[in-house]
Parts: structure tokens; C-alpha cells; sequence
């Protein structure tokens, strides 16, 4: 068969690259400076690259590839037989998993900012003032937020190193052959089988490598600077500066627990008429408590 | 009308679910709407076209296409989500519902415009009829979910994709070799779509299981609440008598 032109990226895929993108970016606002770094890196030198030029160079990785022989079925099996996954469908399968964890993180602030609204709520100020401050306000990356975003970092760094070492067992030469020999059934004996486009197909292999490496090494560096910040904030903090802080941050969490308490109560004792108690035997009867 | 556009629509209803359904969300949308337009699609772009038999007869391939694959692994997806997606809609019309007879009444009382803004903007509490329809939604989704995996089990006799079917129906002179394009992919993919499912049906369960407890928890509460109560209207009620 003649190379065929290769099929013009799809727009619907496109739109949904474009959505994926409106999601995951909401998280930049509680990244570090490195967080926001990587993902930019994520989405102009892999994403953009994968849609706008990669998926052109493989588009007809199938139709392109031709073997010697005009036996019915041995393109196909011999195709199969060199290239169990695409790079492609390996590659977007890489960056859905490694974008993801970062929602992790997105959660977590919705669910703190869902508890200072319920909190406020209760305090009586809910205006809607206070209510849209909240909506903005950017949180510290300290306490629960800091382990959830080393958790998110470190999901992102196995994932990376999956995929790799996954390419790394499928394609362990990072260069494309121009030529492959194949026998299996049904192809009548040891067939030449001719890959398309395999110098384009390396130099784009060696490029989304070079920039996984590039985005782990943007994840260790993240992960040296969030634990450098919380060791200099444990330091540069005096002792007895810290244990108050940590008595103040008990004593509040105590207080509102004592607080939700007396709500509690306050609702439940609303719906008595009586409350004068008369001493001795008239007493007993509410011996129930 | 398009994948981003029923994305829109469940966001909207994402407000009135639990947290639990929020993840689901995201789960259905990330690792099974995107994963099907992004790369299932392109893998099962050339099925039928690279779908070739050993034969030249006209026809053959045709026929042989069409008994090995009755409907397209790609198909039978997009209607599993476009099914599992639309219980939701359940509750965002249940909510709206109420609204509309909570607003009713607030104009016959003649409210004010502030009155009417809170009512679009709260989150009613799952609780009631509404605890109800999102049960019935989350039975509904699982149903559907399970339906639908059983199906692409029983039309594909497992979920691997094989290399070499033989088929010999009319026009196809004798039992002819039919090769598939791309069956390690296809069985690769097919194995993520039917592990993302299952992944969704967990969470429906745990969803499910969430829900009962938060009704059975309310119901106890409101007795312990009922018998105090009562306690302590007989104490009262003992005292008055004692003072008159």
C-alpha cells in the first residue's frame, strides 16, 4: 500500500486535552514555584508536542508499514509482533497518570476550605463577604497540606519511572529500526518488514525521554526544596515558640470541640419548658440521669 | 453535543454529591472518557479496514468482520458511559424540583430577592426523598456499569483480543484465516477500561455503604434526642404536678 497522508489530529481529542488542561492547571495556585515550572514544562514540551507533532508521525505507523511478501495477514501479525503498544498510546497513557496526582492536592484544599465555611457558619459570621474570602484564600504548604503534596509528588515520580522503565522493557533501543524480520504465522518465511518514518520516529522518541528526565529531575528538585523549607521552619522557630504554637493549635482544635458541644447541648435543652429542679424526693424522679 | 459537554452538565450536579461521588467524577471523566477519546479511539481507528482474511473472494471480509465483531469495543464503551452518567441526572432534576416549589412558596409569601439567591445557592443536606434518589441513582449506575462489562464479556469471550480468527461463512470459499489488526493493544486497552470500570463500581459501593451509614447514624441520634425528650417531659411534667 502507498504511505498513506497521515490523519489530521483530532479535534475532539484536542478539546479533551483542552479540559484536562482547565483541571489540572486550577491546582497551580497551591504549587510551589518548581510545581508550577513542571507542569508547564508537562503541558508545552509533552502535551502540546504529543498532539500538534507526534500524532502525525505515527499516524500511519500501520498503513506505513510494509512487509515483503503479499501474504494476506502478515503485515498485520507482524506488526503486532514488534509493536505491542504504541508509542503514542504509551505516552498519553504516561502524562494522564502523571498529571493526576495533583488533583490530590486540589481535594485536599476543597476539603479544608469546606471546613472553615462550615466552621464559620457556626461562629455566626458567615457573610457573604467572609464566605468569597475564603474561596480565595491561598492556603500555606504546612501541616496535612505539606505530606499531602509530598504524597502527590512522590505518586508523580513513581509513575514517571514506570513508564519508562515500561519503555524501556517494550523498546529497549530508544532508536527506531528501519527494518525488521519477522516469521511468524502466517507470513511464508523470514520476511523483510519495513517500519515508516523511523528516523522521525527517533528523534521524537529521544525528545519525550529527554523531557520525562527533565520532569523527574524538576520532581526531586521539588521535593529537596519542600523538605529544606520544613526543616528551616522547624529551626528558624525557637523550642518554646514551637511547643506554644503546637499548645495554641491543641488548645484551638479543644475549643471548638467544646464549642460544637455546647451546640449540641444548647439544642437539646431548647426544648424543655421546665428547669427548676426542687431537692429530695421530687428529684428522684428524673433519676434517670 | 460532545464528551466536554456532558462533563459540564455532571459538574453542575457535583454541588449536591458527596465527596465519594466527586472522586467518582473525576475517575470516570480522567481515566475512562479522556483515556477512550485520547487513545482508544485512535486504536481502533483502522478494526474494520486492516481487518484482513486470506482470501480474495469479495465479500469474505465483510461477512467475517461482522460475525467476529458484532459491536465495536469502542461503542460499547461510549454507551456504557453515556448510561452510567446519566443517573446523576436523577438528582440534579430531583433538586430542581424542590426548588421550584420552594420558590413558589417563598413568592406567594411575598419574600425578598435575597430570599430567592440563597435558594439557588445552597446545598441541601442528603437527607429524606433526596437520600432516596441518589440511593436509586447509585443502584442505577452500578447496574448499568456491571451490564455493560458482562456484555463486552459474553460478545468477546473474555477480555483478550485474539490474532487469528477462522471463519467460514458464505462467500468465503472454505475455513479462511481472518488476522486482526493490533491485538495486543486492543487487549492492553481493554484490560484498563474494564479495571478503570471496576475501580468505579468499588467506589459506588463504598459510596453506597457511606450513605447508609449517615442515615443509620441520623436515625440513631434522633432517637437518642426522642428519648431524652421524653424523660424529660415526664420530669417536668411529675415536678408542675408536685408544685400544684
Amino acid at each position: 500500500t502507498p504511505l498513506a497522508q497521515p490523519d489530521e489530529p483530532d479535534l475532539e481529542s484536542k478539546m479533551n486535552w483542552g479540559t484536562f488542561y482547565a483541571v489540572i492547571s486550577g491546582v497551580n495556585r497551591h504549587s510551589t514555584g518548581i510545581g508550577r515550572i513542571w507542569l508547564s514544562v508537562i503541558f508545552i514540551f509533552r502535551i502540546l508536542v504529543l498532539v500538534v507533532a507526534a500524532e502525525s508521525v505515527w499516524g500511519d505507523e500501520k498503513s506505513g508499514f510494509t512487509c515483503n511478501t503479499q501474504q494476506p495477514g502478515c503485515n498485520s501479525v507482524c506488526y503486532d509482533q514488534f509493536f505491542p503498544i504504541s508509542h503514542i498510546r504509551l505516552w498519553a497513557l504516561q502524562l494522564i497518570l502523571v498529571s493526576t496526582p495533583a488533583l490530590l492536592v486540589a481535594m485536599h484544599v476543597a476539603h479544608r476550605r469546606h471546613v472553615d465555611k462550615k466552621a464559620l457558619k457556626r461562629s455566626g459570621r458567615g457573610s457573604p463577604k467572609e464566605l468569597e474570602h475564603i474561596k480565595n484564600q491561598k492556603f500555606q504548604i504546612t501541616g496535612a497540606l505539606w505530606w499531602t503534596y509530598m504524597i502527590s509528588i512522590i505518586f508523580r515520580l513513581i509513575f514517571e519511572v514506570a513508564f519508562l522503565y515500561v519503555f524501556y522493557l517494550i523498546y529497549p533501543d530508544f532508536k527506531m529500526v528501519r527494518l525488521v524480520k519477522c516469521d511468524s504465522y502466517p507470513c511464508p518465511n523470514t520476511v523483510d518488514c519495513f517500519v515508516s518514518r523511523p528516523t522521525e520516529k527517533t528523534i521524537f522518541t529521544v525528545f519525550m525521554l529527554t523531557v520525562s528526565g527533565v520532569c523527574v529531575l524538576l520532581n526531586l528538585a521539588e521535593v529537596a526544596y519542600l523538605i529544606a523549607r520544613a526543616c528551616k521552619r522547624c529551626m528558624s522557630r525557637p523550642e518554646d515558640e514551637a511547643k506554644a504554637a503546637w499548645i495554641t493549635q491543641r488548645l484551638s482544635s479543644y475549643r471548638q470541640n467544646e464549642i460544637n458541644q455546647l451546640i449540641a447541648d444548647h439544642s437539646l435543652k431548647s426544648k424543655l419548658t421546665v428547669t427548676k429542679k426542687s431537692p429530695t424526693e421530687k428529684g428522684e424522679r428524673c433519676s434517670a440521669f | 453535543m460532545s464528551w466536554p459537554a456532558l462533563y459540564a452538565q455532571l459538574l453542575g450536579t457535583n454541588r449536591h454529591s458527596t465527596s465519594l461521588g466527586k472522586v467518582w467524577l473525576s475517575v470516570l471523566f480522567i481515566f475512562r472518557v479522556m483515556v477512550l477519546v485520547v487513545a482508544a479511539e485512535s486504536v481502533w481507528g483502522d478494526e474494520q479496514s486492516d481487518f484482513t482474511c486470506n482470501t480474495l473472494q469479495p465479500g469474505c471480509e465483510n461477512v467475517c468482520y461482522d460475525q467476529f465483531f458484532p459491536v465495536s469495543h469502542i461503542r460499547l464503551w461510549s454507551l456504557q458511559l453515556v448510561f452510567v452518567s446519566t443517573p446523576t441526572l436523577l438528582v440534579s432534576m430531583y433538586v430542581s424540583y424542590r426548588n421550584h416549589c420552594d420558590k413558589r412558596r417563598i413568592l406567594q409569601v411575598d419574600g425578598q430577592e435575597e430570599e430567592l439567591e440563597t435558594l439557588k445557592k445552597r446545598r441541601l443536606p442528603i437527607a429524606g426523598a433526596l437520600w432516596w434518589t441518589y440511593l436509586c441513582s447509585l443502584v442505577f449506575k452500578m447496574m448499568f456499569e456491571g451490564g455493560f462489562m458482562y456484555a463486552l464479556y459474553v460478545v468477546y469471550d473474555g477480555f483478550q483480543m485474539p490474532r487469528l480468527v477462522q471463519c467460514d461463512q458464505w462467500p468465503c470459499p472454505n475455513l479462511v484465516d481472518c488476522f486482526v489488526s493490533r491485538p495486543t493493544e486492543k487487549t492492553v486497552f481493554t484490560v484498563f477500561m474494564a479495571t478503570a470500570s471496576s475501580i468505579c463500581m468499588v467506589l459506588n459501593l463504598a459510596e453506597l455503604a457511606y450513605l447508609v451509614a449517615k442515615a443509620l447514624n441520623r436515625n440513631k441520634k434522633r432517637n437518642i434526642e426522642h428519648t431524652i425528650n421524653t424523660q424529660l417531659s415526664y420530669c417536668a411534667v411529675n415536678l408542675v404536678n408536685d408544685q400544684l
